[in-house]
């Protein structure tokens, strides 16, 4: 495994834990942690970007059309875009 | 060869210190360990030591701006007592798990309360299961070697733990004697310049002090136990270094007239220097009885002991703290606990004295070893005993 997300045993942790990979957060994926998603009603939406600026996790992404969209390796599922999105374009809906 | 000087302990501290030329100390004052950073505060602030000296808010921001320094490749230290140290206690156990080499003087000091300066071990006692490694040091000469020693186990490679030297408040902080100390070119000899393993440089990014999730804890955690145990090899080869370059042994227990005994006392701190002299009354008459000092505290020398307790038939155990409500003081329940599977284990007493400042003679020592060779062996034995505590 290239970038395995654990090291496998006690002796492969690397002495105080110190992480040498700029950025390997991004291997883990906490999208898993997620209970509902967001979905956007681009027929509502004014690309105003409030969602992009409250997203906590930093996981929103404008579109080249201008639309946002989340990144559901990462989306907790906070709520929060929905919630700040005053013309109501965003709705939390359960995972499957 | 070294320089002989007499002068208070605290100050010799501060002076061994300086000679490792840290580059960052950072301290707040508080009884009975202040000397220490005071003094090497005029050190810096003569020019003797080029040093960045960080007056503190507090001791949590000690440990801390210490930790930042640690991480940035600096060799850092601090000093603190009691009180000061529990106020460090939420950073203790993170020093040891991101592998800082942070060196610690402690001022041994009791607990509040009701409010005490004076000494016993109850503080480094309440932060013993943090990953520091613990020296104690009887006197003096044993202050200032164990301050350049600590640099050296602390920062190699096979370590790089935080670790802290104990020093009995008052009976050895503020005590005057005469010390060798090693000259600058003999520490420098001895003691190379800090290259930390990983240092917080944009040409080298690093992540430190990172989130573990319960997928990686208990690897984590057990990661730093063994660097913990493995650690008492390389503070051997330092001990052993230090020897062959000053004279002076340092070993994990060190034994006092203990050819041939059959009872045994075992001390930690500045005590034994006193229970060497009640040792030697009672040879004198007759009794075949010797001391072990514990230097060592962690990583625990559970071999030594084994060894050093071969053949004694009564092992007398002293604590300077209470383990309220507890199988006796910290240290006996670990000596017990450590010999429990032996064969031949000698039979153990545990005293509980010297707390908050009490003093201790040599006759209270030769009372104690009295009333364990002479006790009634039909009477039930308990626990652990308080001694001279006014009350029946």
């Amino acid at each position: 495994m290239a970038n395995k997300k654990w090291p496998e045993d006690w002796q492969d942790v690397t002495p105080g834990c110190i992480v040498f990979e700029p950025g390997s957060a991004s291997q883990y994926h906490t999208g898993s942690w997620r209970a509902q998603k967001p979905i956007w009603d681009n027929t509502k939406c004014i690309k105003c970007g409030v969602c992009y600026i409250y997203c906590p996790e930093g996981c929103i992404i404008e579109r080249e059309d201008g639309f946002f969209e989340a990144n559901l390796d990462y989306c907790k599922g906070c709520g929060i875009c929905a919630h700040e999105c005053w013309p109501l374009a965003i709705k939390m809906v359960e995972e499957g | 060869m070294g320089i002989r000087k007499g002068m208070e302990i605290a100050l010799a501290a501060a002076e061994a210190v300086a000679l490792c030329r840290p580059d960052v100390v950072a301290a707040y004052p508080i009884t009975p360990n202040t000397h220490i950073p005071e003094h090497l505060s005029d050190i810096v602030a003569e020019g003797r030591l080029d040093a960045e000296f960080i007056c503190v808010e507090s001791e949590h921001s000690a440990l801390s701006a210490c930790m930042g320094a640690s991480g940035a490749g600096a060799r850092v230290f601090t000093a603190t007592s009691s009180q000061g140290l529990l106020y460090m206690a939420e950073i203790m156990s993170i020093a040891s798990s991101m592998r800082l080499p942070v060196v610690m003087a402690l001022g041994n000091r009791a607990l509040s309360g009701p409010l005490n300066i004076w000494n016993d071990h109850s503080d480094i006692m309440s932060q013993r299961d943090t990953g520091w490694i613990s020296l104690f040091a009887a006197h003096g000469q044993e202050v200032i070697d164990m301050m350049i020693q600590a640099f050296k186990i602390a920062e190699n490679r096979d370590v790089m733990l935080p670790i802290n030297v104990n020093l009995d408040g008052f009976q050895l902080t503020h005590v005057v004697e005469v010390m060798d100390f090693p000259t600058q070119e003999e520490v420098d000899e001895f003691l190379p310049v800090y290259k930390p393993f990983a240092s917080l440089h944009p040409d080298h990014p690093c992540s430190m002090g990172t989130l573990g999730l319960p997928e990686i804890y208990s690897e984590a955690t057990r990661a730093r136990e063994a660097a913990v145990v493995n650690s008492k090899k390389t503070i051997l080869k330092v001990w052993d270094e230090w020897e062959k370059r000053f004279g002076r042994k340092y070993e994990p227990i060190q034994s006092y007239k203990m050819k041939g005994a059959e009872i045994a006392m075992l001390t930690m701190g500045s005590m034994g220097e006193t229970a060497e002299v009640a040792i030697d009354a009672l040879r004198e008459k007759g009794v075949p009885i010797g001391l072990l000092k514990l230097v060592l505290w962690r990583p625990f020398p559970y071999e030594e002991l084994k060894k050093a307790v071969k053949g004694v038939k009564s092992l007398i155990v002293m604590d300077r703290c209470v383990s309220f409500g507890g199988p006796g003081g910290p240290v006996a329940s670990e000596i017990r606990s450590a010999l429990y599977n032996e064969a031949g284990c000698p039979d153990i007493t545990n005293y509980i004295f010297g707390l908050g400042g009490r003093d201790v003679a040599v006759e209270d020592f030769i009372k104690m070893i009295d009333q364990v060779r002479l006790a009634d062996k039909k009477r039930p034995k308990e626990h652990y005993e308080f001694y001279g505590v006014r009350g029946e």
